[in-house]
């Protein structure tokens, strides 16, 4: 059995912003398909009373003190802007036309 | 869609339970931002405070401002909340232009304060609304929707986003749900926000102003029939003024019961208050359900307040409000339900303001419980926002208690003073109000008075003062409401001694 | 004079601060070389010529003056181009981000400005460093220069590679999932990747944030030591940088190359060290320990039970964290922006951009992740590969409470020939198999060349405990000194 089908790749690729192709589509539902089921093993490992590790230094309570430090100026903050106008970055509309 | 009718409020109430559940968001007054160390004023030119970190520039990674933690812990403790030992920040995933990564650095199934609560009065009874979670997270820059009508997000063409808001330090407080207020509910409700807004102002970490958005509340309601299991909830947003809080409540609470007794089931949905009509619009329809996604976040590591430090923290918790309150009825001589009228209509302040402007504080009270609550009550704003100073209220006062105005007057100078007519002092001068205080102008009118009603006169002189009233009206009356009917009667008794 | 290309970076160094050459000589030779061969080799994706010469020669200046120069002052370094350098393209191999001119350093970078070495240019890699091969480069893959048909190994390739082209005497790498170590291994050069939380990732464009390391790239362990001191330490700009002085590396390098490893003990990964690697990466590997046990170290084989997790658990790990981490690539703020003609709304514009701007590895990671951060799978994938990790920590600590460091091929196959591994991505994983662990733990290792195979470079791993970097420098330079460095063909055409 496909540990994920087609359908499910298309629905991650909208959630992850990716326009794919049909083709991609094709490609990558099979290919994920043989990762999913090469990694799945991972479930055999019994690990139910194991603590998660998020983050592999034991540090905790890194903090700055609250002082303002230099900012960029408007003009490097969109040096790098596709778009922009009036001090800000243009997007185009948010909403979908049938919204 | 069909319309139906409305039922009333107390149709409603009598039908169905509300549930009301809220979720209030504080961006906190810290110097910088929640990550890095971008200036946080208001106001500033667009993208002026923004670096690599707050730009989600690529690369860039953020370090916790000590201050954001300091201030939730606080306030999670003036909430009467348990401090989590451990906890982590996660990433909340979801796109949208106005989050510069993409995601959210947020809290998720570890908020660092849990359990708490707020007791709130009403007419002398106590509700309390529990608190399930404080936590801590970052702010969404702002978007200026061009090329539709009045720059909403509908029917634009086009956005210009402006991340200088992106990164402030906000807190979210999430009440669990409150059950049994009954017809209450929408009065609770404004009046936990209200108790929420004043613990948050007294620790001095936000300056929680509704109105410019510092502080936010979304209200979450539902309906059931008597006995039967909680209804379906709305979110209400844009609730942007206590006042709203309650009008929110209550048009929900009226829209909901219409809509179930014509047979009509609730979506859950997010809906948006409208000021100006007092009820709510859905809001946007889609991709309600979206999975965040969310995971701890790697780029930061673990909060782990340590106990001595919350400790101190909370051993150095201000005065709170509702101690505060105990005080101030003591001083002021009033007993603990006025005092919570003081506090609901939002005077506490504004008296103490006005008393430490050396009125008294009956004076002081007089006059924002009475016809200043009334003017912002009829205008539909807050007490403090009905365009008058304590210092204002205090000369005014002061006047008044030098013989110098009348209520009647008193109250004329007012008007002028909320009209936008200057201080007291300048209204009196512009308008000519001031009360008649002119000894020989006063003489002669008594005089004439007397002369005028010899019966009375003779009455006064025999020995019964309490005639003298009708000679203080008969003056007044020749005076034009401007002399100080005090003055007055005392120049009678001497005339007539 | 001998030609400067082919030294050590500490000769080099010598001569500048000797005064027997100048740093300008020193970048303009470097710079010649890349000219000459980097066609062939296309370790570069942006030589920064200009920017070089100034560096040179305000360390020439410095010098005049009489000011004091750093160990590594006026040497020429190569940074991968996931790495920020201020005014200077930073594309991370992507299309997303073609053309994109940070506008700020990253702290290795400002650490090797401040140290006075001289920056050549930025490094080819796979795209957003996810591969093993630099055949996911946006920009044309990079060729090993042992065989111009062959791999020089992923995702640090151009790095490595420039190095065995001796375009530099340095270069800096990341480490996710061993992008430093691997290239080094199938190129015949040393990788080191830190301890996590060693090397600052302040300005490293993230692909798994808990475990992308930055390191240095040398073609001799002394080399790549005296680099990780400059680029190492604190940094209070990165939440996970560990707040401690850096091991003396250095000296441990030094002391290495003595060749005596008389009380150290080595533990041979049992599960690394049978089937799933190439009979001559084995022999290789086998001759290696030999020698090193002549050199006096004690040999014991140490079963690490979880190392064969250790791979499926960094695909959920480190795609779910890319899949947030690349979610900023949106056409908004910065880099590419496809499809913008005024009637598409902005979901439609991001997609299409973020499907032109990515190549495939990335997105079929992209989506990889975000599966395993789904509701309805976050247990199952991400949780459950998150206690794997766990285990992992576990099998290292127990490990290291008996020996001193654990060893292993580096990766179990010599440089492959491009298009061998790319149809089916799995393969192309089993690449980082050896390497892999270590990140997830979070320990240092390296990587050091210990012969040839079929007349391929085989590397030889070891692995250290956290914040204990200076071991493995000790071993792998009394390694070196055992099997010598090895030396590329000249490519002179």
């Amino acid at each position: 059995m496909a540990a994920i089908s087609r359908e499910e790749v298309a629905h991650l690729a909208r959630l992850s912003r990716l326009a794919v192709t049909e083709q991609e589509l094709d490609q990558f539902a099979g290919q994920l398909d043989v990762i999913l089921q090469s990694v799945a093993r991972i479930g055999d490992v019994a690990a139910d009373d194991i603590p998660p590790t998020s983050h592999s230094v034991p540090l905790t309570n890194i903090y700055r003190d609250d002082v303002v430090t230099p900012c960029l100026t408007q003009e490097e903050a969109l040096s790098g802007a596709p778009d922009s106008a009036e001090g800000r970055f243009r997007v185009p509309r948010i909403l979908d036309e049938e919204d | 869609m069909t319309t139906t009718a409305l039922p009333t409020y107390e149709d409603a109430i009598a039908h169905y339970e509300p549930v009301i559940g809220l979720e209030t968001h504080v961006e906190l007054g810290t110097n910088t931002k929640m990550f890095c160390g971008c200036p946080t004023e208001f106001g500033a030119e667009p993208n002026t405070q923004v670096c690599p970190v707050c730009l989600g520039l690529p690369g860039a990674l953020p370090v916790a401002n000590r201050a954001a933690i300091e201030a939730t812990i606080r306030i999670g403790l003036a909430l009467n909340c348990d401090i989590a030992p451990w906890c982590r920040m996660a990433r909340k995933n979801y796109f949208y232009p106005d989050m510069p990564k993409n995601f959210q650095t947020s809290q998720y199934d570890e908020p660092l304060c849990v359990d708490g609560y707020v007791d709130v009065q009403i007419d002398g009874e106590t509700f309390r609304v529990e608190i399930e979670r404080v936590h801590l997270e970052e702010d969404t820059g702002k978007s200026l929707h061009v090329g539709g009508a009045t720059g909403r997000i509908h029917g634009a063409t086009e956005s210009l986003v402006d991340y200088n808001r992106a990164g402030i330090p906000l807190v979210e407080i999430v009440t669990k749900p409150v059950p049994g207020l009954g017809a209450r509910a929408p009065e609770v409700a404004k009046a936990y926000v209200t108790e929420l807004r004043d613990i948050i102002r007294s620790l001095d970490v936000s300056d929680v102003r509704m109105e410019q958005g510092s502080m936010r509340c979304d209200v979450n309601t539902s309906l059931n029939r008597p006995g039967d299991e909680w209804g379906t909830r709305t979110e209400t947003k844009n609730v942007n003024s206590l006042r709203s809080v309650e009008r929110a409540v209550r048009s929900e609470i009226i829209r909901q019961a219409g809509l179930l007794t014509g047979g009509t089931r609730i979506f859950q949905e997010t809906r948006h208050f409208q000021e100006t009509t007092g009820d709510t619009r859905p809001g946007r329809s889609k991709e309600t359900a979206t999975d965040y996604r969310y995971f701890p976040e790697p780029d930061l590591v673990p909060i782990a307040p340590d106990t001595a430090w919350v400790a101190e923290l909370k051993a150095a918790l201000p005065e709170l409000p509702s101690v505060k309150r105990a005080r101030l009825a003591e001083e002021w001589g009033i007993s603990a339900l006025d005092m919570q009228s003081v506090a609901n209509a939002g005077a506490i302040e504004l008296i103490e303001e006005t008393i430490a402007a050396g009125t008294s504080a009956a004076g002081a009270r007089k006059w924002w419980m009475g016809e200043l609550a009334r003017r912002a009550n009829e205008s539909g704003v807050e007490l403090a926002a009905v365009g008058v100073t304590p210092a204002q209220v205090a000369q005014l006062q002061g006047l008044v208690d030098e013989g110098k105005l009348n209520d009647k007057l008193a109250r004329q100078v007012l008007e002028g003073v909320v009209a936008g007519e200057g201080d007291p002092a300048a209204v009196i001068e512009a308008r000519g109000l001031g009360v008649v205080s002119d000894t020989g102008a006063l003489t002669a009118a008594v005089d004439e008075a007397i002369a005028a009603n010899p019966d009375i006169a003779a009455k006064i002189r025999d020995g019964k003062v309490a005639a003298a009233g009708a000679l203080v009206g008969a003056v007044m009356k020749t005076t034009r409401g401007q002399a100080d009917a005090k003055t007055v009667r005392e120049l009678i008794l001497a005339r007539l001694s | 004079m001998t030609d400067v290309t082919r030294m050590t970076a500490a000769q080099v160094a010598g001569l500048i601060s000797s005064g027997d050459a100048s740093a300008v000589e020193v970048a303009t030779a470097h710079l010649d070389r890349i000219a000459a061969v980097d066609e062939r080799v296309h370790a570069f994706l942006h030589v920064d010529r200009d920017g070089a010469l100034a560096a040179a020669r305000a360390v020439d200046e410095k010098r005049a003056q009489g000011e004091e120069l750093g160990p590594l002052a006026g040497v020429p370094v190569a940074v991968k181009d996931v790495i920020a350098t201020r005014g200077i393209p930073t594309t991370a191999a992507s299309k997303i981000l073609e053309g994109w001119k940070p506008p700020y350093d990253a702290t290795v970078v400002e650490r090797l400005r401040a140290a006075g070495t001289v920056m050549l240019g930025k490094t080819n890699m796979d795209e957003f460093a996810m591969g093993s091969s630099t055949e996911y480069s946006a920009y044309g893959p990079t060729n090993n220069p042992w065989d111009l048909g062959r791999i020089p190994g992923g995702s640090g390739g151009g790095s490595a590679a420039s190095l065995a082209a001796y375009e530099a005497p340095l270069a800096i790498g990341t480490d996710t999932g061993g992008s430093i170590r691997q290239p080094g291994a199938v190129t015949g050069t040393v990788g080191a990747k830190p301890t996590y939380g060693g090397t600052s990732r302040y300005g490293l464009i993230a692909f798994s944030s808990s475990l992308d390391t930055p390191g240095p790239c040398a073609r001799n362990v002394e080399d790549a030591a005296l680099l990780h001191s400059v680029i190492a330490g604190h940094d209070v700009r990165d939440s996970t940088s560990i707040p401690q002085p850096v091991p003396d590396v250095v000296a441990a390098a030094r002391l290495g190359a003595t060749g005596d490893l008389t009380g150290v003990k080595l533990g041979l990964v049992k599960e690394f060290a049978g089937e799933g690697a190439e009979p001559g990466v084995l022999a290789a590997f086998r001759e290696s320990v030999e020698a090193l046990v002549k050199l006096g170290a004690e040999v014991v084989e140490v079963s690490c039970p979880h190392f064969e997790y250790a791979l499926p658990a960094y695909y959920l790990i480190a795609p779910s964290e890319a899949s947030s981490n690349l979610a900023r690539f949106d056409g908004v703020r910065y880099g590419l922006r496809v499809g913008d003609d005024g009637n598409r709304s902005l979901e439609e514009v991001m997609s299409l951009t973020r499907d032109a701007g990515f190549g495939p590895e990335v997105k079929r990671r992209i989506i990889l992740g975000t599966y395993a951060l789904s509701s309805g799978y976050y247990d199952a994938y991400y949780g459950q590969a998150q206690k794997v990790r766990t285990l992992i920590t576990r099998d290292f600590t127990t490990a290291f409470e008996s020996v001193d460091v654990l060893i292993s091929p580096t990766t179990p196959f010599v440089a492959f020939p491009f298009g061998s591994r790319t149809s089916d991505p799995y393969q192309m994983y089993l690449a980082d198999l050896y390497t892999i662990p270590t990140n997830l733990y979070g320990g240092p290792a390296i990587s050091v060349p210990c012969g040839l195979s079929e007349g391929l470079p085989v590397g030889f791993q070891v692995m250290a405990p956290t914040m204990a970097d200076d071991r493995m420098y000790r071993v792998a330079a009394a390694l070196e000194s055992a099997v010598g460095t090895l030396t590329p063909p000249t490519l002179e055409a």
